[in-house]
């Protein structure tokens, strides 16, 4: 197996050198699922490495076992050619390894520098040194050019400046290797840039980047070699130039582009008749949103654009009654009434999933099963559980109808990837039977497969009747998927039009505003 | 794929470590004393040591149901102490003050007053948890301090004496040869879990206690659900002080269910319900309450001098939860590197 595995492996730049790790036919099982099947993996001093795959391709565990998250059941890892064993994150980051995971996970109501010298704080006759710390993170802070107060609250922070702070504390460990797992997903353009261009600094510097991303473009831009899984099992090492992007991403799904081609929908341009569906007027809420308008009619895809903090999501949560609005109208189906909670909503046909999963989505330690079908037992209240039947044959459908892996109703959603969970979430929503679906950002941080299939389920889903709010920080995907645009920045709304021949050029220009001219580097 | 074996199954399962504790215990006990787990038959009633345990174990294990599904919505409730000794005032004071000291309606009556008494506790818990938001250690916290001198004013700080058989059956009666207090708590028990598991209450209980804000948005009455789960910890607080009071046929407020919240937390525990919140197991929790039960018993049967008690009783304490912490255990065990032929071939796609 070894062999095979090494027959696939490409020379690196540099070939001279030795790997900083080489991880050899590591092995990983979570009960009967194996998530990783002896895959080997080569990080090279002074390369930016990709981990391409799909959801539940293995890139997660793979990371968690380089970080020592999860123990190795079989296979070896060497460390500049040195066997080592990972029974503790503490025991990786000593052999020099640092993370940064696609969900921040810092400790919000400490300061920034606190976060970052978390765990190695200068001391000064045994209490912790702030002046010092302080100055230790600004100066880390300053080599990544950012511009953030050391002294200032994390959680008063927007989450992209949390997410480069997470990026800061790690380079200032003074890593060998770099795990960057989805560091993008929650950047802006500029923010990205910013990011590359620390991270080429630290290449040349000889840190080995491992940069796992769903955004091709980015892979392309930044990455010199990649590592491909597949179902947990090794596909192929390859050189980024040398790939073509087709190439890559048959090698991720394993099949043709099918999902993908499929999509495009021709949109809507029948004048609705009636009444719209949902009608907000002036919609509102102190520091969150201002006063904004919105209408929804029956099989419509409005596709909500703007940047992070735009108020995409604000105006999501208002509609939902997630948040109170303070000011404004919310009209229903003819019945005008501001909604006080998420039950309301529920009551009027209105669902909405969340763009943070894991806070707001996932109740980790119940089932797939218990997960999809937690609205609707909440809907019927606790004295009526949803019969063992009826219970059986919605869970088995959703399973299979949107491609749920592994397909066991009776898995602990939290040992779920990513897009899975994903899914069972979007079932959850699918099995109350909603006539209008608020979609925040349902394909974040899940790959192409799992993203291909979801944008399908909600353009089908639309076909049907059903009314769907799409938010996405991809343009693209808004584009491809929406029958009206509404593009917010700054806390409202700043354009609204049919999606026709609309370019995410045209995007980035109603974003940007006469201010600024951006939108070159998407186009 | 191969089905995990018999054995595996019953390695893996959580309540493998309580039960394997219990009979540990029980064990210990037979050693120092072998007729230890005999038990003879009297007048139609058993009589024994194992029935003095699950007897005696009844007024804990009531405590402890109603704490699991506390503890599963990620709170905790220091008042059923306090709440048990405020039922036994109650209850005695309605008994002694009756016209008819004796008789069975009195008894009735005081208990189902006592009762419902519980439950408005119970419920003023849930509503400064629920409702008003406040940390539920410090919401029952104040109940806990507030309710002896509820029960001293009940009693008028009187050891209250009462004289009515019905009511002392609750400790000291029998039914088809069992002992009615733990009839009573395992009716309880039973109770609890068809309320809980052929509902989807304990589902919506778990849910709230892992992730409260992913459960808000859908669409769970969390508030609801955490208030009842209150009440009902009240009502089987309730219920246990009514049998301790039975016992002695009287009531003492200063003392009686004392640092009964703490053997309460520490059944669930053993049980293997998490402090975190979450999944919850009634069957653990009444291993857990008889573990609690035999160790009491377990002092004097082996002869551990009364000074040191809570000290023993701590140390069996340590030892269990060492044993229910997979980081000990993995101390405990020498490393073993999983055997390699015959990779399993498990296609993480396929269906199970």
């Amino acid at each position: 197996m070894t062999q095979l595995a090494r027959s696939k492996a490409v020379a690196p730049p540099g070939t001279d050198r030795p790997p900083v790790i080489e991880m050899r036919d590591i092995t990983i099982s979570f009960g009967a699922v194996t998530a990783l099947d002896r895959v080997s993996v080569r990080l090279f001093p002074g390369e930016v490495h990709a981990l391409m795959g799909e959801n539940g391709a293995g890139k997660s565990t793979l990371i968690k076992a380089l970080t020592g998250v999860y123990t190795v059941d079989d296979g070896t890892v060497l460390v500049d050619g040195e066997r080592h064993e990972f029974h503790s994150p503490a025991a990786s980051q000593a052999a020099g390894i640092s993370t940064v995971y696609q969900e921040v996970n810092l400790v919000p109501n400490l300061t920034v520098a606190e976060n970052m010298m978390l765990g190695r704080e200068p001391r000064r006759f045994g209490a912790i040194d702030v002046r010092a710390m302080n100055r230790a993170a600004r100066k880390t802070l300053l080599h990544l050019g950012l511009d953030v107060d050391p002294a200032t609250v994390l959680e008063d922070h927007p989450i992209a400046v949390q997410q480069l702070v997470a990026i800061a504390r790690a380079v200032g460990v003074q890593a060998k290797v770099l795990i960057l797992d989805e560091p993008t997903s929650s950047l802006d353009a500029d923010e990205v840039e910013k990011l590359f261009a620390v991270m080429r600094r630290l290449r040349e510097e000889g840190v080995a980047i491992v940069f796992v991303s769903h955004f091709l473009d980015q892979v392309y831009e930044i990455a010199d070699r990649m590592t491909i899984l597949r179902n947990g099992r090794l596909v192929e090492e390859r050189m980024v130039a040398q790939t073509p992007r087709l190439e890559l991403v048959r090698l991720m799904i394993g099949r043709e582009l099918e999902t993908l081609e499929r999509l495009d929908r021709a949109p809507r341009t029948e004048a609705e008749g009636g009444a719209p569906l949902l009608t907000a007027i002036g919609l509102g809420r102190k520091n969150s949103l201002e006063a904004t308008d919105l209408q929804l009619f029956e099989g419509e895809v409005v596709g909500i654009a703007g940047l992070l903090g735009s108020g995409r999501t604000e105006l999501a949560r208002l509609l939902y009654g997630a948040d109170h609005a303070d000011t404004g109208e919310l009209t229903v189906r003819s019945e005008r009434r501001r909604l006080r909670n998420p039950r309301q909503a529920l009551a009027r046909k209105i669902a909405f999933s969340s763009e943070n999963r894991k806070a707001e989505g996932i109740v980790g330690d119940l089932t797939v099963a218990d997960n999809m079908l937690l609205a609707l037992q909440a809907s019927r209240g606790w004295l009526r559980p949803v019969p063992q039947a009826t219970r059986t044959r919605l869970v088995r459908d959703y399973i299979e109808a949107l491609d749920i892996r592994p397909a066991d109703p009776t898995a602990l959603m939290r040992n779920l990837s990513g897009g899975n969970q994903q899914k069972v979430l979007l079932a959850r929503w699918l099995i109350v039977q909603p006539e209008i679906l608020i979609l925040d950002e349902p394909t974040r941080g899940i790959d192409i497969g799992a993203k291909a299939q979801i944008q399908a389920k909600v353009a089908e889903l639309a076909e049907k009747g059903l009314s769907v709010v799409f938010i996405s920080a991809e343009l693209e995907e808004v584009l491809r998927l929406s029958d009206r645009l509404v593009v917010m920045r700054d806390r409202h709304k700043i354009d609204e039009r049919p999606n026709d021949d609309v370019s995410v050029r045209d995007v980035l220009e109603i974003i940007a505003g006469e201010a600024r001219e951006q939108g070159d580097r998407d186009a | 794929m191969p089905e995990p074996t018999l054995v595996r199954r019953a390695l893996r399962h959580p309540l493998l470590w309580p039960v394997l504790a219990l009979l540990v215990l029980l064990l210990v006990n037979v050693v120092v004393n072998p007729s230890f787990l005999s038990v003879r038959m009297q007048d139609g009633h058993l009589y024994g040591n194992v029935i003095d345990i699950i007897r005696n174990s009844a007024p804990v294990m009531l405590v402890a149901l109603g704490m699991t599904l506390v503890i599963a919505t990620r709170g905790i409730d220091l008042s059923v102490g306090a709440i048990a000794a405020i039922a036994a005032a109650v209850a005695c004071t309605r008994i002694v003050g009756a016209g008819d000291e004796g008789a069975l309606v009195t008894a009735v009556m005081a208990v189902t007053y006592a009762l419902v008494v519980c439950l408005l506790l119970g419920a003023w818990n849930g509503f400064l948890v629920a409702v008003l938001g406040i940390q539920p250690i410090i919401a029952t916290l104040i109940l806990m301090v507030a309710g002896r001198g509820i029960s001293m004013a009940i009693t008028d700080g009187q050891i209250t004496t009462v004289n009515n058989p019905w009511f002392s059956d609750l400790a000291s009666g029998f039914v088809l040869t069992l002992p009615l207090a733990f009839l009573v708590a395992f009716g309880m028990l039973l109770l609890t879990a068809a309320l809980t598991r052929r509902t989807a209450l304990g589902m919506l209980i778990e849910a709230v206690g892992i992730n409260p804000e992913a459960s808000r948005l859908a669409g769970v009455r969390s508030r609801t659900i955490i208030w009842t789960v209150y009440a009902f910890s009240g009502l089987c607080a309730g219920l246990a002080g009514l049998v301790i009071a039975a016992n002695t046929n009287s009531v003492n407020a200063n003392s009686l269910g004392l640092w009964i919240e703490l053997d309460a937390i520490l059944a669930v525990v053993i049980g293997g319900t998490s402090l975190m919140g979450g999944r919850f197991s009634l069957a653990g929790t009444f291993v857990g309450a008889l573990f609690i039960a035999t160790l009491t018993r377990t002092i004097p049967n082996i002869g551990i001098p009364s000074e040191v008690n809570y000290l023993f009783k701590a140390i069996v304490v340590i030892a269990v939860c060492l044993l229910q912490s997979p980081r000990a255990r993995a101390m405990l065990r020498p490393r073993r590197r999983r055997p390699t032929p015959a990779p399993v071939i498990a296609k993480a796609g396929s269906p199970a």
